[in-house]
């Protein structure tokens, strides 16, 4: 779960990590006054969850209340890369001299938290990283006993900080290492954390991903987790229903039990000539009722013109998927695309005594299964 | 004849009053394996299907001389079981449990490195040695007896793959899942270690996917270390870049690390050959023990 930038630096400016003067707004006149309280010149932030906000025109930085009034018309409303922008984040433009990164993330090699620091802030990270990889100090933490302060420091002179700030960056750094670990963080960075011509530092921006494995411990970060306006509707339905689900742009709909197998299933519909429209894993054990609501979803897709349906079951049984297909396909007259069923593993021979034969194609094997539901979908296309 | 598990192994079962824990405890005792207790604090006394039940799993090793343990423990509680386990000096334990939080497995990991005990999972369907035993929810009718070696990041991909070759005639000396998480215990490397000490395994199939670096190492150590030959599969080489693909690890970096495409070039570099289709892993594995 990721938190708008909004809720990021309250959760770091709490914890004592000094962050620009702001105000979120989510209409002209509020953008207007916050920015007369906070004094010009001030950014005009939209908080949705896509990067490159400033590239797209969704950061502004203005002069006075006719800027103020013109930025906040042109970003509230707009379409952000696909999503609805509806509040801003009115900020203090800190007037810096350096940028520096800062973040914390599980190195996933090495089991380990490590903690980063880089003179080359301000810019994307990633890149950093491709490019010049030694231009990222980097500094692994036992997750058991926590960030030591040398650590923090060994990592702030490792990346070439100045002495004049290095103290007040390794404070940071220890801060957000705290953070990290107490809200249960996946990434915690600081990008850029600014640098005043008084050798302040400011956090001017802040992303904080939390583990939605953790949320349950995490009850105030759960609190924060807010329907994200726009976005891909089917991915925030695939939400609802508690999915792994991911949308393609392909015409062949693909449902199956495991990430790995439902991998391979849409890698089988490539091979066979066909184009995945989806990844939907209903997970394990799955219900009939859960079945019915993977139907659902991929019916609900207009781009889907086949589907195939791919259980090996282990923990899932083939009865259960079975009455969860027909649940689903008996409330149509017609069936709005053609289903192809392959069912394997535990209690398959049950479910196919149980599964309507009438309304889908039964195929044995994944590899027959696949190429029928690719040749559905190729006869719709020829249509 | 088989790697980690065996019909000697004495398992306790920590969970094993829960409804997961209990229909899974059964079907491991039908299929032979030799559960001898199960764990679960406050629970002690009671039996599950004629299995005793103890507080702690130090009891449970105490009193039934428990070796393995396998974990059906929920998620909030399934670190501190993992923890519980590591420090009963069991070894192996073998947890089942999807959804630990990431910060927890980091302290597993860290003790895991100063015990003797091996880790299989999270996140994980567990293991099997056809014939003998099996820990974990994996459905045993598929597997047989043989001479092949598996180990997989991926359950139901295990399933299908362990299908193929069973239909074909080809049974396996152990499957292992090593589960998808991005914190694990027993990896790549390790299982192909056990593996190519193994006398009785011939042949070794592993099934990657994309996200991470794991197959990319594992890669190097066949280079330098496995005469055993390995057919190798890859799931997700559709998947588009930035993406999680249900498992935490399976999310392509847009940087061209942890891809399907460097993931395949890597095995075959090492001489591993890479099926487009779980079909074509098991034809390799033909070839390989004709």
């Amino acid at each position: 779960m990721k938190l708008h930038e909004y809720q990021a630096k309250n959760v770091f400016a709490d914890a004592g990590i000094p962050t620009p003067d702001s105000q979120l707004a989510s209409d002209v006149d509020g953008v207007v006054s916050a920015a007369e309280e906070i004094g010009y010149p001030v950014a005009v932030k939209a908080q949705v969850q896509v990067g490159g906000r400033g590239k797209a025109g969704g950061i502004k930085l203005v002069e006075d209340a006719d800027e103020a009034r013109d930025a906040a018309s042109q970003i509230l409303g707009m379409d952000l890369k696909g999503y609805h922008v509806d509040r801003v984040l009115v900020e203090e433009a800190v007037d810096f001299v350096n940028e520096l990164y800062v973040g914390i993330t599980m190195d996933r090699g090495e089991g380990k938290p490590v903690a980063m620091v880089s003179t080359k802030g301000g810019v994307n990270i990633e890149e950093v990283a491709e490019e010049d990889p030694e231009a990222i100090a980097r500094e692994h933490i036992d997750p058991s006993f926590g960030m030591h302060p040398y650590q923090a420091r060994k990592a702030v002179y490792d990346a070439g900080v100045d002495q004049s700030i290095a103290r007040d960056v390794s404070s940071v750094l220890t801060t957000l290492y705290q953070l990290w670990d107490d809200k249960d963080g996946a990434d915690a960075e600081i990008n850029p954390l600014m640098v005043t011509s008084n050798n302040e530092v400011i956090a001017a921006d802040a992303v904080m991903n939390i583990d939605e494995d953790a949320l349950f411990r995490q009850p105030e970060l759960a609190e924060m987790e807010e329907e994200a306006a726009g976005g891909d509707e089917l991915e925030q339905k695939a939400d609802e229903y508690g999915f792994d689900y991911v949308r393609l742009d392909g015409n062949v709909g693909i449902i199956g039990n495991g990430a790995g197998l439902v991998m391979t299933t849409l890698d089988l519909v490539d091979h066979y000539g066909g184009k995945p429209a989806n990844f939907l894993d209903v997970g394990g054990g799955a219900k009939a009722a859960r079945i019915a609501n993977a139907l659902d979803m991929v019916f609900s897709d207009d781009n889907v013109d086949s589907v195939v349906f791919n259980i090996f079951g282990g923990i899932t049984r083939g009865d259960e998927v079975a009455r969860g297909i027909n649940e689903a396909l008996e409330q149509f007259d017609e069936i709005p695309k053609p289903v192809v069923v392959r069912l394997a593993g535990t209690n398959w021979e049950e479910g196919m005594e149980i599964l309507n034969e009438d309304l889908v194609t039964v195929e044995q094997t994944l590899e027959d299964a696949v190429q029928r539901a690719v040749e559905y979908a190729g006869e719709v296309n020829d249509q | 004849m088989s790697v980690l598990v065996d019909d000697d192994t004495r398992v306790v079962v920590q969970g094993i009053t829960g409804g997961e824990g209990k229909f899974h405890a059964e079907q491991m005792m039908e299929y032979g394996t030799n559960v001898v207790a199960g764990a679960v604090p406050g629970k002690g006394g009671q039996e599950v299907s004629g299995v005793p039940v103890y507080d702690t799993v130090h009891e449970a090793v105490d009193e039934e001389n428990a070796d393995t343990s396998v974990i059906f423990v929920p998620p909030a509680f399934a670190g501190d079981a993992v923890f519980e386990s590591l420090d009963s000096d069991l070894d192996l334990a073998v947890a089942i449990t999807e959804g630990i939080p990431t910060q927890d497995m980091a302290r597993v990991n860290k003790r895991l490195s100063e015990t003797d005990t091996r880790l299989i999972g999270p996140n994980c369907p567990g293991l099997i040695t056809p014939g003998e035993a099996k820990l974990g929810i994996l459905p045993g009718n598929i597997f047989a007896e043989g001479n092949v070696g598996l180990v997989s990041r991926s359950g139901t991909l295990t399933y299908q793959v362990v299908d193929s070759l069973t239909n074909r005639g080809i049974g396996q000396t152990t499957a292992i899942g090593i589960g998808g998480d991005p914190i694990i215990g027993t990896d790549f490397v390790d299982a192909l270690e056990l593996f190519e000490d193994d006398p009785d395994t011939d042949a070794i199939v592993m099934c990657g996917e994309i996200g991470g670096e794991d197959e990319e190492e594992a890669a190097a150590f066949i280079d330098d270390y496995v005469d055993t030959p390995v057919a190798g599969f890859i799931a997700g080489r559709t998947a588009p870049p930035g993406k999680r693909m249900g498992h935490a690890g399976a999310i392509v970096s847009g940087s061209g690390t942890g891809t399907a495409e460097s993931k395949i070039s890597a095995l075959n570099d090492a001489g591993v050959p890479v099926g487009d289709t779980p079909e074509e892993v098991a034809d390799q594995i033909e070839e390989f023990l004709a």
